[in-house]
């Protein structure tokens, strides 16, 4: 009877969640709906237009999504030389060792530092210095959010690349010593090729990552409705965008704001998916 | 020095060159235990011998010495004298030392992300050793056909080995070893993970092997090393207890803890 309830209870707590999900997935699609009707989802896909004026009103998320892709594929390219050698030394060169859980317990804390106070750090250090060594006008834009974004998707890439790294199996790293084979070497011809698709499958799920992250780009992007043509530009990513005009939008407005929720929704799930599929299947062989 | 002399003894009847000798080889993992005692021993070009004890006596460390896989493990310690070719391995640059005495696991390990014929080439392609198209093709099928796998490959070298039987993948293996032409093929229980067919199959392919190649396998089956090897070692606790050619040892040997282990009495 006690087992009886208890599984309910669990089959309850598991029917709520999926409830829930459904449930944000509801209002997400009713409140963009007015949007989409409006402009047609492509069209308000690829529009850049962002026109408030009472009468003539024109929303697009184009800005917005290529702000977003723009910010989070760079800070991928630039989280690589940092956390693939971290990855390295903890799963492979000092596995198992001291030093290579303090060094992965120093990058997790990277992890737990709040997004505002990245943020912080990237408007009172950072900027003055891009300003200074002339990377951008006024210090904030694509390239100061897309570095900031690079040090916060560090941890993630890393413990999971480190992961992948170190189930490589050791019979096969000892095949490859006993041939003649330098670490390095070894690194070259069996790690990366045998645990290639863990560690792809790690910088996906940064990216997802990167995708969804507001609050420290929104303080450092510079918030300007335009695609960005230059890193140095300013700009504005979907996240940001919503975070800055929830408050005075509604309307048309506020159905566009959500339907730009709904675009990273599916754009962060698709993304996650993928990294989770590519994952499962490498840990699977 | 009695093991010498022992030496001596046994290959009076056979004038062989020996290519490999341990010289007083002591190996620690830890400070002042010792997986290897003082062992000195000789061994025959052209012969199979095998290294029989109970586990933890130190023979894969022992065997794992002469291509020093086992400095893998930081913390390890060696004393005394390698002789391959007359020269000491311990001084030698590791990765020569690796070309030269090719290495054989418990489990097979082809590469998984490497063709049948990138596996056969691995040692060329990680040692930079630049060969032609056709040098390789040639490589390739001499290796494969000194193993036994040739005809039942040749179709499909470009495949990946994931597809072979347990037993092929080890000839893989094997043949991935005998591509670099080593002067010895060190073997650490080769037929462990197989089924009695397999295991046939690949002593007699050794029993081939041998006409060009020295073979030193450890070995957990008793019967292996009857059927197959020259001489034979046996080693208990760190110690070469003995080590004579495989007929005395078996119908004669000298020491108690032989007899016994050799009988099933322990081990």
């Amino acid at each position: 009877m006690k087992d009886k309830i208890f599984r309910g209870l669990l089959y309850g707590a598991c029917v709520l969640v999926l409830l829930l999900c459904a449930a944000m997935v509801y209002s997400l699609v009713s409140g963009s709906w007015q949007a989409f009707g409006q402009f047609g989802f492509f069209r308000f896909l690829f529009s850049a237009e962002w026109d408030p004026t009472a009468g003539k009103e024109e929303y697009g998320a184009w800005a917005f999504v290529t702000g977003t892709l723009y910010t989070s594929f760079l800070a991928l390219v630039l989280c690589i030389p940092f956390s693939l050698p971290v990855a390295l030394f903890t799963g492979e060169y000092f596995r198992k060792t001291r030093i290579a859980s303090v060094i992965s317990s120093i990058v997790d804390l990277l992890a737990g530092i709040p997004s505002i106070v990245y943020g912080l750090w990237g408007f009172y250090t950072l900027c003055p210095l891009m300003k200074s060594w002339g990377l951008s006008d006024q210090g904030f834009g694509v390239l100061t959010s897309s570095i900031v974004l690079a040090i916060m998707i560090i941890p993630y890439a890393s413990s999971l690349s480190a992961e992948f790294i170190s189930m490589v199996p050791n019979e096969l790293k000892e095949g490859a010593y006993s041939l003649g084979a330098t670490r390095l070497e070894v690194i070259r011809t069996v790690v990366f090729p045998v645990a290639g698709s863990g560690i792809f499958a790690g910088y996906v799920l940064a990216l997802g990552r990167a995708l969804g992250e507001t609050m420290a780009v929104t303080m450092l992007i510079g918030n300007t409705i335009q695609i960005p043509r230059s890193l140095g530009d300013t700009g504005n990513t979907m996240a940001s965008v919503i975070a800055n005009q929830f408050g005075e939008a509604s309307g048309l407005k506020l159905s566009s704001l959500i339907a730009i929720g709904l675009l990273l929704f599916i754009i962060t799930a698709v993304i996650n998916f993928l990294g989770k599929l590519i994952m499962k299947r490498q840990r699977g062989k | 020095m009695t093991i010498m002399e022992n030496m001596q003894d046994t290959t009076q009847g056979s004038p062989k060159h020996c290519i490999l000798e341990f010289k007083d080889v002591s190996i620690s993992y830890t400070e002042g235990k010792w997986a290897v005692k003082s062992v000195n021993a000789a061994i025959k070009e052209r012969s199979i011998t095998a290294i029989m004890g109970p586990s933890g006596c130190g023979k894969s460390t022992l065997l794992r010495s002469v291509n020093r896989m086992h400095e893998l493990y930081p913390e390890i310690k060696t004393t005394g004298q390698i002789l391959l070719d007359g020269k000491d391995v311990l001084q030698m640059n590791a990765m020569e030392v690796r070309r030269k005495a090719g290495m054989v696991f418990q489990r097979p390990n082809p590469f998984p992300t490497m063709s049948i014929y990138e596996n056969v080439l691995a040692g060329y392609k990680l040692n930079g050793i630049k060969v032609s198209k056709a040098q390789k093709d040639e490589i390739v099928q001499k290796s494969l056909q000194d193993v036994g796998l040739w005809d039942e490959v040749k179709d499909s070298l470009m495949k990946r080995g994931s597809f072979l039987s347990g037993g092929q993948q080890q000839r893989l293996c094997i043949a991935r070893a005998v591509a670099l032409r080593p002067r010895i093929l060190l073997m650490d229980e080769p037929t462990s993970a197989l089924d009695p067919i397999a295991t046939r199959k690949i002593e007699d392919m050794l029993l081939e092997l041998k006409k060009e190649f020295t073979i030193l396998i450890v070995t957990h089956n008793m019967s292996q090393a009857a059927r197959i090897s020259d001489d034979s070692m046996f080693m208990y606790l760190g110690e070469l207890v003995e080590f004579s050619d495989t007929q005395t040892i078996f119908t004669n040997p000298r020491d108690k803890r032989t007899e016994e282990y050799l009988s099933g009495q322990f081990g």
